[in-house]
């Protein structure tokens, strides 16, 4: 009955399909609230990160604060250089009345009806509120480009996350290949060997690697941060429990066909490792993407910063420039959705069949 | 010239020796059918010609020179296999030129071979398409088609109509034999299906276990089988077996008798056996008569009637299962008795301890 039901919706009848036929059942309503509470949850934080980053330095230091991006209204005023932030006036003789204040003079403000520029008004500051609109800081997003260079740390971020990704994914493919297809003694001790890294934690071997980088002169360069982050166990095996699916009998036909190892593994394993390479290059991406704290030690100058670096190195001893910092990670985040979203199909396809047999 | 020289082929997986020691030649041009059960061995023997699979001892010579260490993709060999193995990423196209794009051959005549071989087979509407939009027998053709085109010395096919259905492989059997006739080439098959190695082979190679039984021409397999086994594979159904005693045997015949006093007469050089002998009477369903009197009495217990043909199943006295086919329509049915002839000139006799047959001194079977 469900069945028929969602078939019969239409393209976004699943949006608001429901168990009870006539109105909401129990179901329906905790079904729809879990639901409500995982929207909330995963895109809750996004949502408060992307509206703060057009928020104005002192709208961000407000306490309580607004969901939207709010700032007092000003207006000009003749005969005045700087515009004048306006107020409604909640008591007194004045009630109802909307007045720019000129300045605050102890407990009362020196306030100016802006249609009348000439007589002064003195008001209570208890009897007053600020006029509040919306009001988009794009300046944070501008600054970011022009005082911070934005695109010199973009193009380092992007320069290591594509580099390693294709060194990974070539790398990764080619000992997956050997590991699935070729039968040579060790094989299985060697698969071990490499699963056997992934129980290591990375802060382990941080100072080594860190030792071994600095002896080769990678310091401060962005090979320091691609060399060391090609090898991953989890592109190892992911690739190989994918390739133990193709049939032996093509990499045979291939072999029949004159084809080279090399041919074999470019011309077949390749192309038909197709979505476990997808993922691999997926997860790849978000890990040099996002990574932190191997670039914050190989990384010094400013110079070669990724962008990560660069949102932390906002992040003073002293004071924070919250605005630019939520505005360059709004930024920071773009290329990631983009990316996931372009190849999210392949994911569920590249897991499911690595993981069969 | 692609003569196929098997030396002393030895495979062994660690101590296990799978293939114990092969000699056989396979001349130009031939069409050798490798036939006998699963796990005898024939498609490792296959691999190994390809060079797919290492070899453990003795030389395998195509064309005269010795290839134990050329790589499969050095041996100049073809080879179609049971499950196609075709690209699934390529085009039609593409899965026929893969292997000449390979040895670096130049795009024209790519094109141009690739066009001519889907013209012989058929292909030339399918060229763009991916395999996964083909059907079971335009697959088999495409997987013949990518063996063609790199004109190969020798051709190998690996069960490769095992997963048609029985139709197309009646039809592909016929075009796989057109094509042999028509290139000309050595080509090597290896099935397990006796019907598509009696119609396609020029030479029969019957293997067990790692051993070859015996080998020659289908119509001398079915004739002069040299051993219980090889008379047994070969030949639809299955040969009777009647375990016999010799009473008498000479060069000019032998006589039996079973255990239920029966007697028979078999025209073979029993020169080798002595009265008292256990032996095994082997004669096809085909050679059977059903006779009106004077036979061997046996209980009827099924009948399959096809119309042209029947077929009857019978037990004997003693208890063995005969399988009689007999040309056009039958009157006898189930759970009657019938009496069977068996003619001494179409009858075979194997020792029973080692399965070796006696010479048959004529061969009835020839009109």
């Amino acid at each position: 009955m469900a069945m028929a039901q969602a078939q019969g919706r239409s393209t976004f009848g699943w949006l608001v399909g429901r168990r009870g036929r006539n109105g909401f059942d129990l179901t329906d309503w905790f079904a729809y609230g879990f639901l409500g509470l995982g929207v909330f949850l995963m895109l809750g934080p996004v949502i408060w990160l992307l509206l703060s980053s057009f928020k104005t330095e002192a709208a961000l230091q407000e306490f309580p604060p607004t969901l939207m991006p709010m700032a007092t209204q000003t207006v000009m005023v003749e005969g005045f250089d700087v515009p004048l932030p306006l107020f409604r006036i909640t008591e007194g003789e004045h009630e109802g009345r909307v007045l720019a204040q000129i300045r605050r003079v102890g407990l009362n403000a020196q306030m100016v009806d802006p249609a009348d520029p000439e007589t002064r008004i003195t008001v209570n500051i208890a009897h007053r509120e600020p006029v509040r609109v919306v009001a988009v800081a794009t300046e944070n997003y501008t600054t970011v480009f022009t005082r911070f260079n934005f695109l010199l740390y973009f193009w380092n971020s992007t320069f290591i996350t594509v580099v390693a990704t294709i060194l990974t994914v070539l790398f990764n493919s080619m000992a997956a290949f050997a590991l699935a297809k070729y039968d040579f003694r060790g094989r299985t001790s060697v698969f071990i060997l490499i699963i056997a890294t992934l129980m290591i934690p990375p802060t382990i071997t941080l100072v080594p690697m860190f030792l071994v980088v600095s002896q080769m002169g990678l310091v401060n360069s962005h090979w320091g941060v691609i060399w060391p982050a090609i090898a991953t166990p989890t592109g190892v095996f992911l690739l190989r429990q994918y390739m133990l699916t193709i049939p032996d009998d093509l990499l045979d036909a291939a072999r029949m066909d004159h084809a080279s190892e090399w041919r074999v593994y470019w011309k077949i394993v390749l192309p038909l490792s197709a979505p476990a390479l997808a993922v691999l290059t997926i997860f790849s991406v978000m890990w040099r993407w996002n990574e932190f704290l191997w670039p914050l030690i190989v990384l010094n100058r400013s110079e070669v910063f990724t962008l990560q670096l660069a949102l932390n190195s906002f992040q003073g001893e002293l004071q924070t420039a919250w605005s630019n910092l939520l505005a360059m990670t709004v930024l920071t985040l773009l290329p990631i959705t983009i990316v996931f979203a372009f190849l999210q199909r392949y994911i569920t396809q590249g897991i499911a069949q690595s993981g069969v047999k | 010239m692609a003569e196929v020289r098997l030396e002393g082929i030895v495979k062994e997986y660690g101590a296990v020796r799978v293939i114990h020691g092969v000699d056989l030649l396979i001349e130009d041009g031939e069409f050798c059918v490798f036939v006998g059960p699963s796990g005898c061995g024939k498609s490792t023997l296959l691999r190994m010609i390809a060079g797919l699979e290492p070899i453990s001892g003795g030389n395998l010579l195509i064309g005269g020179e010795r290839v134990n260490d050329q790589r499969a993709s050095e041996r100049g060999l073809a080879m179609v296999f049971q499950t196609y193995a075709l690209y699934p990423h390529m085009t039609v196209r593409q899965n026929l030129a893969f292997g000449l794009e390979n040895i670096r051959t130049p795009k024209p005549e790519i094109e141009s071979r690739v066009a001519e071989a889907a013209r012989m087979l058929k292909l030339e509407p399918y060229l763009d398409r991916r395999p996964k939009a083909l059907s079971g027998g335009q697959r088999q053709r495409v997987a013949i088609g990518r063996a063609v085109v790199r004109e190969p010395r020798v051709f190998l096919f690996d069960e490769p109509l095992s997963n048609l259905d029985a139709e197309l492989r009646v039809t592909m059997r016929g075009e796989i034999a057109a094509l042999h006739r028509r290139i000309g080439n050595t080509m090597i098959y290896v099935t397990h299906d006796q019907v598509e190695a009696m119609t396609m082979a020029d030479k029969i190679v019957v293997l067990r276990d790692g051993r070859i039984e015996q080998v020659g021409a289908p119509i001398d397999l079915y004739n002069r089988p040299e051993n219980r086994f090889v008379a047994g594979f070969i030949g639809s159904p299955q040969m009777n077996f009647l375990p016999c005693e010799v009473v008498r045997a000479g060069a000019d015949g032998a006589e039996l008798r079973d255990a239920a006093g029966q007697t028979y007469h078999a025209a073979v050089d029993g020169s080798g056996l002595n009265p008292g002998d256990a032996v095994e009477l082997g004669i096809r369903p085909e050679h059977i008569e059903a006779v009106a009197s004077g036979g061997h009495p046996v209980q009827v217990e099924n009948v399959e009637q096809l119309g042209g043909e029947s077929y009857l199943y019978c037990r004997t006295p003693q208890g063995v299962a005969l399988t009689v086919h007999m040309p056009g329509q039958t009157r006898l049915s189930r759970d009657q008795t019938a009496e069977l002839a068996f003619r001494p000139e179409v009858t075979h006799l194997f020792r029973q301890s080692d399965g070796v047959a006696m010479p048959r001194l004529v061969l009835g079977e020839a009109v």
